[in-house]
């Protein structure tokens, strides 16, 4: 494989990881549903190129599942979720996002210390693909448990699938029925997250998680 | 002979930025005007800004120190080396070797000193709100400057600017820690010209200046060699993105004159799109809170942050 693959291959990785961190940059709906939607399109470009290059035909098609599911129909539900739930022009309170960010950054400098040790024998292009992986991931739980809005934490939920899936296609051998499957369970899901959430909206009239706990045990 | 000829290369650089600052400020503004359909004023109308400036007469106030007096001709002197320092139609000029990056930014910084200091000389609020602004943003933009240097200089294994455009010609790759150096200085790069998001380099709305609340006690000259030196710092920026990101076309040291010819229709080519994206990004954007650009600088400083982090992983093969 050529310096360029690599460096292509490494790129795109990367860049994975920056709109991760853009999702935590985003506090709005709106713009944070189009930049998951950038996500899955950073990470279908990625894996379609892992495919060309590893010359593994069956990747095009897990880049393929995620250009269609998780660029276009999953953005576009969530979308007419959060209008009908009527949050679509809500701020989510991020905390500081200057914290967060600090936070990311350390998240991933962990990632890349410990997958550069715990596969320095790999080739260089699965272990950094890994690591990049394990940043997204990472960072995705990072969002999860930074937001407030159960509709940013299923987001955060889907981008560290997203991570999952740079994992897959990074390690060689991953078979296209683990795949699919894996595809299809995140789409189920989110037909349950989705239902969940009307629930809890009924219930508690607000998708802030924060109301659920009063309904904990113990004292708070 | 030789040395004559470098000299004569140096000094062509000085004088082209020079003659270039205001063209290039007169060429965002038309860009501007006519992408808000509107006609926009003549791609000259700086020059005649300040030539009208330099006629009229220096109104000062009466409790104008020294230091408002000379402060114009040391900011502008500053920007001016600065600016003569970045490679533009050719790399590796005589005075670059005697600065790197770093002294580049030196210099800005103590511009930008001299210039938060008159903002409070003659005592109006204006002035000293600018000055309180800009240095918040400056405690912001130069670590974020920084942090992408040290990027760029791990990756080129210099901070000499004409060394890392000959290493980004020769050696140049897609680099994720590069892509995440150039996003975080177009970020400064908006945040020190006072362009849009940050700043509105056209408004007189006291509530939202920064740069022009500074000097709004200057008039005549003063005023003319201030506004020069902010035209220079943005073709500086621009040079600089080009210098380290895009060096196609830059001559190398000692070419012939027609090799500096071509440098300099690439450089000219360089400025005009990038000057062009610059304003496209500027008409499609608001201008944010000001407390929301300590987060849109700290994202530059991350992206810095993270170049250098991510260099580790490209490295380890």
């Amino acid at each position: 494989m050529g310096k360029f693959a690599l460096d292509l291959a490494h790129m795109l990785a990367g860049g994975l990881v920056l709109v991760s961190f853009m999702l935590l940059y985003q506090d709005r709906m709106s713009g944070l549903l189009r930049v998951f939607a950038l996500h899955a399109v950073v990470l279908s470009a990625s894996v379609a190129w892992q495919a060309y290059a590893q010359g593994a035909p069956h990747l095009y098609i897990t880049a393929a599942i995620a250009l269609v599911l998780k660029a276009i129909i999953i953005p576009l539900a969530l979308d007419r979720m959060v209008v009908r739930l009527g949050v679509h022009r809500s701020i989510d309170a991020v905390g500081g996002i200057g914290p967060t960010m600090l936070l990311g950054i350390g998240l991933v400098a962990l990632s890349m210390t410990v997958m550069l040790r715990a596969a320095a024998d790999a080739d260089p292009l699965a272990r950094e693909d890994l690591a990049f992986a394990l940043s997204v991931v990472l960072l995705g739980m990072l969002m999860m448990v930074t937001r407030r809005n159960a509709v940013s934490q299923v987001v955060g939920f889907m981008s560290l699938e997203n991570g999952l899936i740079l994992a897959a296609t990074g390690a060689r051998g991953m078979p296209l029925v683990v795949e699919i499957s894996v595809a299809f369970s995140v789409l189920i899901a989110f037909i349950v997250i989705g239902v969940f959430l009307f629930r809890i909206r009924e219930r508690f009239d607000t998708v802030d998680v924060g109301a659920l706990d009063e309904y904990r045990g113990g004292n708070q | 002979m030789a040395l004559i000829l470098d000299l004569a290369a140096q000094g062509a650089q000085m004088l082209l930025v020079l003659a270039l600052a205001p063209l290039l400020l007169g060429f965002t503004r038309k860009v501007k005007a006519r992408l808000l359909m509107r006609q926009g004023p003549p791609l000259l109308q700086p020059y005649r800004d300040l030539l009208r400036l330099t006629r009229k007469e220096v109104v000062l106030a009466d409790n104008a120190s020294w230091l408002f007096r000379a402060a114009p001709y040391m900011i502008f002197a500053a920007t001016w080396v600065a600016a003569a320092l970045v490679p533009s139609f050719a790399a590796g000029l005589t005075f670059s070797w005697a600065a790197d990056v770093i002294a580049i930014i030196a210099l800005l910084g103590s511009a930008r000193m001299f210039l938060a200091l008159v903002g409070m000389d003659v005592g109006t609020s204006f002035g000293g709100l600018g000055a309180s602004r800009e240095m918040m943003f400056a405690s912001l933009a130069e670590p974020a400057m920084m942090m992408i240097v040290f990027t760029v200089a791990l990756v080129a294994g210099s901070t000499q600017l004409s060394t890392i455009a000959e290493f980004m010609l020769t050696h140049g790759s897609l680099r994720v820690s590069l892509g995440l150096a150039l996003a975080g200085l177009i970020i400064v790069t908006l945040a020190e010209n006072s362009r849009i998001p940050v700043d509105n380099p056209a408004t007189h709305l006291e509530l939202t200046m920064v740069h022009e609340a500074m000097v709004l006690e200057y008039s005549g000259r003063h005023l003319a060699v201030i506004e020069m030196a902010a035209a220079l710092k943005l073709l500086l920026y621009l040079s600089l993105i080009a210098c380290i990101f895009l060096p196609w076309g830059i001559a190398a040291p000692g070419a012939s004159p027609a090799a500096y010819a071509a440098g300099l229709v690439a450089y000219l080519a360089k400025l005009t799109a990038g000057a062009f994206l610059m304003v496209l990004f500027e008409t499609s954007i608001a201008k944010m809170r000001i407390f929301r650009v300590p987060e849109f600088l700290g994202a530059a400083l991350m992206l810095g942050l993270l170049g250098t982090l991510l260099l580790f992983v490209s490295r380890s093969f």
